[in-house]
């Protein structure tokens, strides 16, 4: 039983976070079509730059409290990569966005290996340690099972920003405009809509929930590298569709039932299998899942939201 | 040129008193390793290191076949590249060296053993550590380090018999290294005696370790055996820790750095422990001389990897002497059976090439760095 409960906390550590990067990906395919492959290397800038920031300042004031060095790396992460979002889709899919589909999807690979190689030239291809600004020590709140504040704050700090996301969404103007676009923009910009401001305004958000992602991830696994965002990235993708593709809430359940059955998977598929499979089968079974969901219900768990995208 | 007019006063001299015996002849031996590219230090090390054996047998005047030997090295550079280390093999036979020093890395050494296995050459690497390396069956390959598999056997028997873990837990990235390791471990802690409690495996780019651990933590075992890299081990090491675990960590060479200590940080303990293939300096038989022979030599302090390319280069000079003659299909069989002692201990190859008794180091955590605990025959 405590077994059970670990791992459920286990994936819902690791099942916010690709939450989070999942909803980027699936605002931005809401709104164009577009699977913006680039995404999880956002993830990486976001990680990296919180760590320059974090590792300047705690040299030049030593002594700083760990909150505040936290609060500074968020506070440049988000603004570098919220720039770097716009940029990409400023300069490498605007042009595109009457392109046939294949185009922007190929740029967007392009943009991934810009980003990673552009990271391994300014920060070396060495693993980097990401400092523990939030405590990791274990907390036992019940006999066998442990969990430690840095767990605790992902998953807030997750569910608070997916929560204001909807919110934003479902009741700003900015958010009718976003769905209002993703009906379709050229209509959206017929009513008077700025359509381009309206898609450029999505990425920046995207890239900032993903600079956030990077930041947690970093701080959870304490090392942060120029390819770290492929693996998450990949994931969370797997998540947005899992969840149905262009769906805000699909993302999240997408992300967390990812989580959770990556962690049941490994923590109980030889018992499962009957020893038959072991925990190098870990991926396969989250995959298996994917195909199985996909089969009864081909437009993901919540459905892709086609008429009414994002 | 100085040298050369030496020489010629020396062989005018020797003329000229009538005891014209022998000649002297020039064998030219190759060293190959990365001497560009991030393994640099680990190439130049080996290259300095076979470079002051041929200076202390050319020293000695060592006769072959009646003939006074002038030794020559050849160095090349792989860049650690296992398609450069295939050009530079080539153009290594090509040029006519009698054996071949090297290469440095396992990645390189593989596939230019082909090429040395085909021109016929004899080729002792001083720091390839990978078990395929001497298991293609090839006659012309040879090792003066103990491979992955003697680092397993090693770490499995000092788990069980010295850090008295009955119950172990053995988790591997199943690339080609970390699943060997993972196998000769948990072998070793089966035939000493202990248990593996489980089995469990990621990946070479995985940083999230928490479900298996938790699995793991559940079967409560004493020790739990990472085999993969540091950039994998540190995050794990954290993991633990981060889960309250008390299992002692053990990893091989992989988890056996510098970077280890770096990424991994407080997360590493007196219960961690690794080990490398060779042994400490300090410990070598011929260490302490050699130390300080080196440093006078190049004015800086040995990497890691020198002493055993000094051996390497000294085995090959030794297997000549012994068959008395420097043709690489004359000397070959010499060097199967030769029985040599050398700086880092004894020289002597087993049927594969590997060399027999090669030593393991186990190391423990220790104030901020590896410190040698004991080394394993």
């Amino acid at each position: 039983m405590e077994t059970f409960l670990q791992q459920t906390l286990n994936g819902l550590v690791s099942g916010s976070i690709y939450a989070l990067v999942a909803l980027g990906y699936t605002m931005v395919y809401g709104i164009l079509g577009l699977i913006n492959f680039a995404h999880g290397d956002l993830l990486m800038v976001g990680a990296l730059v919180a760590l320059q920031t974090v590792s300047l300042l705690s040299a030049a004031v030593p002594g700083l409290h760990p909150v505040i060095l936290l609060i500074a790396g968020v506070a440049t992460a988000v603004p570098v990569c919220m720039a770097v979002g716009y940029l990409i889709e400023r300069i490498g899919y605007r042009r595109l966005r009457n392109a046939p589909r294949l185009a922007p999807l190929i740029t967007a690979i392009g943009v991934s290996f810009l980003l990673q190689t552009l990271a391994m030239i300014i920060w070396g291809r060495e693993f980097h340690v990401f400092p523990q600004l939030v405590s990791t020590s274990p907390m036992e709140p019940m006999a066998g099972v442990v969990v430690s504040p840095l767990q605790i704050f992902t998953i807030v700090v997750a569910f608070a920003l997916m929560g204001g996301l909807m919110l934003l969404v479902n009741k700003s103007r900015l958010g009718r405009a976003m769905r209002a676009t993703a009906e379709n923009h050229r209509v959206a910009g017929l009513m008077g809509i700025n359509a381009n401001g309206v898609i450029a305004a999505t990425f920046i958000i995207g890239s900032g929930l993903a600079a956030l992602a990077g930041v947690l991830f970093a701080s959870n696994y304490a090392i942060a590298h120029y390819a770290m965002g492929f693996t998450p990235g990949l994931k969370a993708f797997t998540a947005a569709v899992l969840g149905g593709i262009g769906n805000l809430p699909g993302a999240m359940v997408g992300g967390l039932v990812l989580g959770l059955v990556e962690s049941f998977g490994a923590g109980y598929i030889e018992h499962l299998t009957f020893g038959f499979l072991n925990s190098s089968y870990q991926d396969i079974f989250a995959f298996v899942i994917l195909g199985a969901v996909l089969i009864f219900r081909p437009s993901g768990l919540l459905g892709e939201r086609v008429a009414d995208r994002a | 040129m100085q040298l050369n007019k030496l020489i010629f006063a020396l062989a005018t001299a020797s003329l000229a008193a009538g005891a014209v015996h022998a000649k002297e002849v020039v064998v030219r031996i190759g060293h190959a390793g990365p001497l560009t590219g991030p393994a640099a230090a680990f190439g130049k090390d080996g290259e300095n290191g076979a470079r002051l054996a041929i200076e202390d047998a050319n020293a000695k005047g060592i006769k072959i076949g009646g003939d006074t030997v002038k030794f020559e090295l050849v160095s090349e550079d792989d860049q650690a590249d296992p398609r450069t280390a295939t050009t530079v093999a080539q153009r290594l036979t090509d040029s006519g060296v009698k054996g071949v020093v090297g290469h440095v890395t396992s990645g390189a050494s593989i596939p230019a053993s082909r090429i040395y296995e085909q021109a016929g050459i004899p080729v002792i690497t001083p720091s390839s550590t990978s078990p395929k390396l001497t298991q293609q069956g090839y006659k012309m390959t040879f090792r003066v380090i103990a491979n992955d598999l003697q680092q397993g056997n090693a770490l499995g028997k000092y788990a069980v018999d010295q850090l008295k873990a009955k119950k172990i837990a053995v988790i591997d990235d199943r690339t080609a290294y970390g699943q060997g390791l993972a196998d000769a471990f948990a072998n070793s802690v089966k035939t000493s005696g202990g248990q593996i409690a489980g089995r469990e495996f990621t990946n070479d780019k995985a940083t999230d370790f928490m479900a298996i651990l938790t699995k793991i933590k559940a079967m409560n075992p004493d020790a739990v055996f990472y085999g993969g890299m540091d950039a994998q081990a540190a995050p794990l090491a954290r993991q633990m820790k981060q889960l309250g675990m008390t299992a002692k960590l053990l990893t091989g060479d992989g988890g056996c750095t510098g970077e280890m200590i770096k990424m991994a940080g407080d997360a590493l303990s007196a219960t961690t422990f690794c080990t490398q293939a060779g042994i400490p300096l300090d410990k070598m038989p011929g260490g302490a001389a050699f130390r300080t022979q080196f440093k006078q030599r190049y004015g800086n302090d040995i990497h890691v990897y020198a002493p055993y390319a000094y051996d390497a280069m000294m085995s090959v000079i030794e297997a000549m002497k012994v068959a008395n003659s420097v043709e690489p299909a004359k000397y070959q069989p010499a060097l199967r059976s030769l029985a040599y002692q050398g700086v880092t201990g004894p020289v002597a190859f087993d049927d594969k090439g590997d060399i027999k008794g090669g030593s393991i180091t186990v190391y423990n955590f220790d104030a901020g760095k590896w410190a040698p605990l004991q080394t394993i025959q």
